[in-house]
């Protein structure tokens, strides 16, 4: 018969199962206020000039560590510009390259290819995606960093900034290069489903009209996946922007805004994100005020992450005006 | 509803709605009825139940594409066999025949369209004006030959921009709306939809209804301006009042664009077309002027079909 | 049968000739686009490749099996002796316990999300929730779970010192967070693989009688185990993949070590190391005296990586979706 009450009636699972899945909304409410509770001292002490420049960052996350025991006497200075500027740099440059490398690999893949090489290229970036970011680091702190360090750099500009900071090839131009190639499977991967999946009858009709492979594919279906490009480039900037491991092994351990006056240098400077500014300082987080300036980190990667997914919804509200369906 | 009424009570008790074999049938009796009767609107004017007078192409009749001895394969299964047909301007061409008969893999090599298919391979010759369309590069032989399809498929963008997709697609420099507009307008005009969208040619395609975005469709084959006009059975899912207003333009458009429409539904080929050609299983059974293939059919089976012996 | 009343002008010869559409007629800026999209497509080849070639070769370069089975040991100077044997276990241990945790709570959503999902904002919202904690970094999702485990109520999960600090790092922390990453990974698969049960197999259920509740446990998880596995295989991917939570969760104790608790249950609270922080250990950027030892773990996980795939491509893989990335 059927059971109306009992163990597993159907209000009953329904409940249940309704509140293991409001859990996940408690979660992220609990992250957010937990962080921020926590790093709120970091915050309040600095005020806005948190997010401001000024100093140098690794001098100042010293003093934050070396604070005496003495709860009133604890040191929260801390200018976080050069970090910030490095996150917004590092991710700006790997999205932008990665979405366009992504594009045309992805158009590559479902439209010119010839039918060995996809075979070989499709399994190939699935597997990309799936490689863990140390090994990436680690390729490029073995391979890339000792090559850009000895055979690009020459002396002189070493020299020239010595002053400031070292030059060693671990630096913006490794970062950015290693960062883009991680992002990109996963673009290309979303790209060539989206494409696959624009309705024939409109390639049909595209063709029908005398309009050469090229530009149906670039007119109708690149156009007709909008939608799955936002995705891809949305999920390709979070992960850019919580790249922590590979990013300190590659960019460089310290703490300095690379400058874009500085005209080539400024290539091979080294700089170091948010996400890797907290894997460098891990030990150091019993320290009471050190571990809540680390977490006034997290705090602002959090915010960055949500203001990323409303940006992405956001933007593929849109496109359902003229029928392209999201994904 | 009706009121109801009794039926008489005879005088031996007998009820009267059950007739006795041997007494007359009862009279007719009138039911009175309460409801208004609905009215049924009356077809528009200019609409006839009579087949669409066929007017006299001015320009002349001229050939503009001709088959000959085509073969088309799909792997080893032939789909057209040793067809070999003219296509002219003033004049409608209908394909006509049963499922997989081949007829819309004709229509579809006419424009090479059977290319985006790996297994296809064709033999024969089609020419347009006389050149190889072999010989033609195959953008260029798209834009004089349009095609419209069975379902309409306007493009996830505006009318204008639907209608504008092919001329703007053509060249190195992309023409300015400037240039495009008029062009619009005309192929709006010519298609029968320019009066119904003109104040806002802004809106999403998508959103037309079925018969509207069918001629949006042809709109948008027209913009470019083609010789040729290819139609996949456009009306099939469309309902009959848009039906209607499609075999007009059709009619109308003959004049400056050869019509080719492959049809499944023998009115249809019988009110608009001018010459027939029926096929089955893949070869050209009949061809001829529409009076004559259905009125005094020369094949047995072009007599069958049209009978609707099978279909 | 010819149609034709005049002779055929001379035509062309006969050709059996597919034709297809020659590149030299297009515009310039489509041959410069077609040209940028091979080159493209060749370069992504070309870093696939020597991606994996490299890693091939400097893996079986200086992977031994006693490596795999040898403890490693606590000096300063990795290069001359130990192996990886508890950080591979390490990574093993993480794995289970991230996608145990993982997996009913994964499938009730998916299953509350696409069976019953009322009321609708809340659905919409939880979706949102999952897609949320799919882009949240994991270097947060670490730094949350140190806030939350460090407190006193989950003191029974790792080592409390002297002084009543709760240490808050251990395997059942590092794994409850590495949960977090399988999450919505395993929510859309099993999602995916409810969406493809057709309707009339639900309707037949609910025909014989069966109630919602029954339909689901006896008809509709069964016919979507594939799609679960296959999310549980992504998860387990991600997790085994993932350092920032191990840096941070666990502890940063090469060999394993013990935590509080009864014997079996010391092993879970206790800290560790998995390949991820062996690797970024052994490499420069960590103490770094020895790369050979970081080649050959990289080896082995790469490894790892790879056979998890395969089982995604061997399970039926994903047909529409791919991964939400590491």
């Amino acid at each position: 018969m059927i059971p109306v009450r009992g163990p597993w009636s159907d209000r009953r699972v329904e409940r249940s199962l309704g509140a293991l899945a409001a859990s996940v909304l408690l979660l992220i409410g609990a992250m957010v206020a937990f962080v921020f509770a926590k790093a709120w001292p970091s915050f309040s002490h600095n005020g806005l000039a948190w997010f401001g420049g000024g100093g140098n960052v690794d001098r100042q996350l010293g003093a934050i560590f070396d604070s005496p025991s003495n709860p009133s006497d604890w040191i929260y200075t801390l200018h976080a510009w050069p970090m910030l500027y490095g996150t917004v740099l590092l991710t700006a440059i790997a999205v932008v390259g990665g979405l366009v490398f992504a594009l045309l690999c992805a158009v590559f893949i479902v439209e010119f290819a010839p039918e060995r090489m996809r075979r070989v290229l499709e399994p190939a970036v699935r597997l990309l995606a799936a490689v863990p970011s140390v090994v990436y680091g680690l390729i490029g702190i073995l391979v890339l960093v000792p090559f850009v360090g000895e055979h690009l750099i020459g002396e002189r500009m070493k020299a020239a900034v010595a002053y400031v900071v070292q030059l060693d090839g671990s630096s913006l131009l490794v970062g950015s290069m290693v960062l883009t190639v991680m992002i990109t499977p996963i673009m290309v991967a979303i790209v060539v489903d989206a494409l696959r999946a624009v309705p024939r009858s409109w390639i049909d009709g595209a063709a029908a009209l005398g309009v050469n492979r090229w530009r149906v594919v670039w007119t109708i279906s690149v156009r007709a996946a909008r939608p799955a490009i936002v995705a891809a480039a949305v999920l390709a900037t979070a992960r850019a922007l919580g790249e922590a491991i590979m990013l300190a092994m590659v960019a460089g351990s310290v703490g300095f805004a690379p400058n874009p006056l500085d005209g080539l240098t400024f290539l091979f400077e080294p700089t170091r994100p948010l996400a890797a500014t907290i894997v460098d300082n891990a030990e150091g987080l019993s320290v009471v005020p050190f571990g809540q300036t680390v977490y006034a980190f997290a705090a602002v990667l959090l915010v960055s992450s949500l203001a990323l997914s409303l940006a992405g919804w956001a933007a593929k509200r849109p496109m359902r005006r003229y029928g392209l369906a999201s994904r | 509803m009706g009121s109801l009424i009794e039926p008489p009570q005879r005088a031996d008790g007998e009820r009267a709605d059950v007739a006795s074999p041997l007494e007359p049938p009862p009279p007719v009796r009138r039911i009175a009825v309460d409801a208004t009767p609905r009215r049924v609107s009356s077809p528009p004017a200019g609409a006839s139940a009579e087949p669409v007078r066929r007017r006299q192409p001015t320009t002349g009749v001229r050939e503009r594409m001709r088959l000959e001895h085509l073969t088309i394969r799909y792997g080893e299964k032939v789909a057209v066999d040793d067809v070999s047909l003219p296509v002219r301007q003033g004049e409608v061409l209908a394909l006509i025949g049963p499922s997989g008969c081949g007829k819309t893999t004709l229509l579809r090599s006419l424009n090479r369209l059977t290319e985006l298919t790996p297994t296809a391979s064709r033999d024969g010759v089609i020419s347009l004006d006389a050149q190889d369309v072999e010989a033609l590069e195959v953008t260029d032989l798209r834009r004089r030959v349009s095609m419209v399809f069975q379902q309409p498929n306007p493009f996830p963008m505006s009318i204008f921009d639907n209608v504008a997709y092919g001329l703007r697609e053509q060249g190195t420099k992309r023409p300015g709306r400037a240039v495009l507009a008029p062009q619009v307008e005309e192929a709006l005009r010519r298609a029968g939809l320019f009066d119904e969208v003109a104040d806002d040619l802004a809106h999403p395609a998508l959103r037309l209804s079925g018969g509207q975005q069918q001629r949006l469709c042809i709109a948008r084959a027209l913009a470019v301006r083609p010789e040729v006009l290819l139609l996949d059975e456009p009306c099939s899912a469309l309902d009959p009042r848009s039906t209607q207003t499609i075999e007009e333009l059709i009619v109308r458009l003959r004049e400056d664009v050869a019509v080719v429409i492959v049809t499944h539904n023998l009115q249809q080929a019988f009110r608009i077309a001018d010459h027939v050609a029926f096929m089955y299983l893949g070869e050209l059974v009949e061809y001829g002027p529409a009076d004559q293939v259905f009125g005094a059919p020369r094949a047995k089976r072009t007599r069958e079909y049209v009978a609707g012996a099978f279909g | 049968m010819s149609a034709l009343a005049k002779p055929a002008p001379a035509a062309a010869p006969r050709r059996r000739r597919r034709g297809t559409e020659s590149v030299r007629s297009w515009a310039l800026r489509d041959r410069i686009g077609l040209g940028l999209c091979w080159a493209a497509g060749i370069a992504l080849c070309a870093i696939c490749a020597a991606i994996l070639i490299f890693m091939a070769v400097k893996g079986l370069q200086y992977l031994r099996l006693e490596l795999l089975v040898t403890h490693p040991l606590p000096d300063l100077d990795q290069s001359k002796s130990g192996g990886f044997l508890d950080p591979l276990i390490g990574t093993f241990m993480l794995t289970v316990i991230g996608i145990a945790i993982a997996l009913p709570v994964a499938v009730g959503i998916a299953v509350w999300l696409h069976e019953y999902g009322r009321p609708s904002w809340l659905a919409r919202t939880v979706e949102s929730g999952i897609e949320v904690v799919a882009g949240t970094p994991s270097i947060v999702l670490a730094i949350f779970g140190l806030i939350i485990f460090q407190q006193h109520v989950f003191g029974f999960l790792s080592f409390t010192a002297q002084g009543d600090a709760v240490f808050g790092r251990s395997f059942l922390t590092a794994g409850a967070m590495m949960a977090l990453l399988a999450l919505p990974l395993v929510v859309g698969a099993t999602r995916e693989a409810l969406a493809a049960i057709p309707a009339h197999v639900r309707e037949a259920s609910y025909a014989l009688g069966k109630t919602k509740a029954a339909t689901i446990r006896r008809v509709l998880l069964p016919g979507a185990r594939k799609g679960i596995a296959t999310g549980a295989t992504l998860g387990m991917g991600r997790i085994a993949g993932d350092t920032a939570i191990v840096v941070i969760l666990l502890g940063a104790s090469l060999q394993m070590q013990h935590g509080d608790g009864p014997p079996g249950y010391r092993v879970l609270s206790g800290t560790g190391s998995t390949l991820t922080t062996y690797v970024f250990n052994n490499s420069p950027a960590g103490e770094g005296a020895s790369p050979e030892k970081a080649y050959a773990a990289a080896f082995v996980l790469l490894l790892i990586v790879v056979l998890l795939n395969f089982a995604v491509g061997a399970l039926g893989g994903r047909e529409r979706r791919v991964s939400w990335g590491r």
